[in-house]
């Protein structure tokens, strides 16, 4: 069983290429007044899954927006698949953004198209793939999240949760490098969290992808880390206690601003700082 | 009902504001033009436009056109009469809307049909996240959203502004043959022998300019709303206002123009 987990940390490409997936370096935005984020500096690497933390408006989906270059910083750099996207102008950027996959808070699918259409958006856009292929990758990804039989429905006609994972496949459709998650089981049911998170899992173990996870849920980022995806059972399975460190996850805590903690459950966990031992509580 | 409460603004700050708003405006409306160089071309989604844009506000252009011909040819036959110049009233007609009514009440008719409509549709996509989430997923907004609006309203609206001429015609021949008793012959002769080049080229000038207008008005007021849906509904009017003051507006400067350049000086 232990054949599935993932492998070392040691052995990512990150650590031996040295490129990083993202990359902050002292980077700062404000909305008028407002400090959103002050100096946040943290690193993705390769295969890795980092899930971030805060109070409300302590700048997590700030940090997603300003990965995909939807926003600009006030100063910094952010380093993406090995592109600055903080100094690409917005014509430049679509070629990295079409390198990334971000499931929005609100699913924010096309409201005016229909399931099929809003999975295959990204692959009939780029024009680059017939139309039985795309039928094909299509049912593949919604196969992934369990949603086939949705094809022809209409987002309004869906559920949060079958949004959510609606939203999932058409983020995975074209296997990015880079997946970023913005409170995917934020507003669901426990159990319909725990089917996003084995999503996740199932993405993070089976394609590898480098995932960012914006959460207010500590116990499914935990569950992201004390879990792997066995693909014989399809399934989640606990990982056992020594075998903890080779599951690629992390945690960054935010607070005013800043980066508060950079680390693995562990770390967290065994923190005695008082803000984190009461954010953990 | 979320609201934001009211806040004083400084006069600087105001003015920043509206430069930065009118910046913003010329920015989206260059891209929207400098699109049409660059691939991919949206034609399904640009004909898909031309017809909610151009077929969808014929009836009410055609309504409000028959409207104004006939109130026109009402309103001025009393004083026509009193000078015994009758027989010109299909001159005055077809010369009015020609020239001046028939792009102007077509301009008017289709911002407040489509301005509005662009700036609600463009306006809930941004509050639900739609439009980052075409971004993230690598089509540019402008190119899938805001092109095809800009090029299907200019030119339905050149149409419509001809089908709105003939209908104000149509209107003013009902008053002149029906109620004042003319000839129906009489009125199209004089109506049609009256129009010169210069007149047709007036009138065909301002519908394009007023079309850019109002796809563009809508498309920023929509992409540039905030605050859910109670900011959609203030784009909303905010772009009906802004387009149907700036299509008087550009009339009135577009008509001096011309007339210097002694294009439609009579």
């Amino acid at each position: 069983m232990n054949g599935s987990l993932p492998k070392p940390a040691s052995g990512t490409s990150a650590s031996s290429s040295g490129e990083k997936v993202v990359l902050f370096d002292n980077v700062c935005l404000a909305f008028d007044e407002n400090v959103v984020l002050d100096g946040v500096s943290f690193e993705l690497a390769h295969g890795e899954t980092k899930a971030l933390f805060g109070v409300a408006g302590s700048g997590k989906s700030v940090i997603l927006k300003l990965t995909l270059g939807l926003i600009k910083p006030d100063s910094g750099q952010i380093w993406v698949l090995g592109q600055e996207v903080s100094a690409l102008r917005e014509e430049d950027l679509f070629e990295v953004r079409r390198r990334v996959g971000m499931v929005f808070q609100e699913s924010a699918l096309f409201d005016s198209l229909t399931v099929r259409d809003n999975v295959a958006f990204r692959l009939i856009e780029e024009g680059q793939t017939p139309q039985e292929q795309i039928e094909d990758r299509v049912r593949e990804a919604l196969r992934f999240v369990e949603l086939e039989h949705t094809m022809d429905m209409l987002p309004s006609e869906l559920s949060g949760g079958m949004r959510r994972r609606v939203a999932i496949a058409r983020a995975i459709i074209t296997q990015p490098e880079l997946l970023l998650y913005d409170s995917p089981t934020g507003g669901l049911d426990p159990i319909t969290s725990t089917t996003i998170v084995e999503l996740i899992v199932k993405q993070r173990d089976v394609y590898k992808s480098s995932a960012l996870l914006v959460s207010h849920r500590l116990q499914d980022a935990f569950t992201m880390a004390s879990h792997y995806f066995d693909r014989t059972t399809n399934a989640m399975r606990v990982v056992p206690p020594d075998a903890r460190e080779r599951i690629p996850m992390s945690f960054l805590l935010l607070r005013d601003g800043k980066v508060i903690l950079d680390g693995s459950g562990h770390e967290l966990a065994a923190s005695r700082d008082d803000y984190i031992r009461e954010y953990i509580s | 009902m979320g609201s934001e409460g009211f806040q004083f603004t400084s006069p600087a700050e105001f003015a920043k504001e509206k430069v930065q708003a009118v910046q913003d405006y010329c920015l989206l409306a260059a891209r929207s033009v400098a699109n049409l160089f660059s691939t991919p071309r949206y034609t399904a989604d640009t004909l898909q436009q031309a017809d909610l844009i151009g077929v969808g506000s014929l009836p009410i252009v055609m309504l409000a056109s028959f409207a104004i011909g006939f109130v026109l040819a009402l309103q001025t036959a009393n004083t026509l009469q009193r000078f015994g110049s009758l027989s010109m009233i299909g001159q005055l007609v077809s010369l009015s809307m020609v020239r001046e009514l028939g792009p102007l009440i077509s301009g008017l008719m289709v911002a407040g049909r489509n301005a509005s409509g662009i700036a609600s549709e463009l306006g809930s996509m941004t509050v639900t996240e739609q439009i980052d989430a075409m971004r993230a997923l690598g089509t540019d907004p402008t190119k899938k959203l805001v092109t095809p609006r800009v090029v299907s309203t200019v030119i339905m609206l050149f149409f419509l502004v001809i089908i709105s001429d003939l209908m104000g015609l149509f209107g003013g021949s009902v008053v002149a043959t029906v109620l004042l008793g003319l000839d129906a012959r009489q009125y199209w002769t004089s109506a049609w022998d009256n129009l010169v080049f210069d007149d047709v080229v007036m009138g065909l000038i301002k519908p394009p300019v007023f079309g850019f207008i109002i796809a563009t008005i809508g498309c920023f007021y929509g992409l540039t709303s905030r605050g859910g849906t109670q900011g959609v509904g203030r784009a909303t009017t905010q772009a009906v206002v802004a387009a149907s003051v700036l299509i008087l507006s550009t009339d009135a400067v577009i008509t001096r123009i011309l007339m210097l350049s002694n294009v439609g000086l009579r």
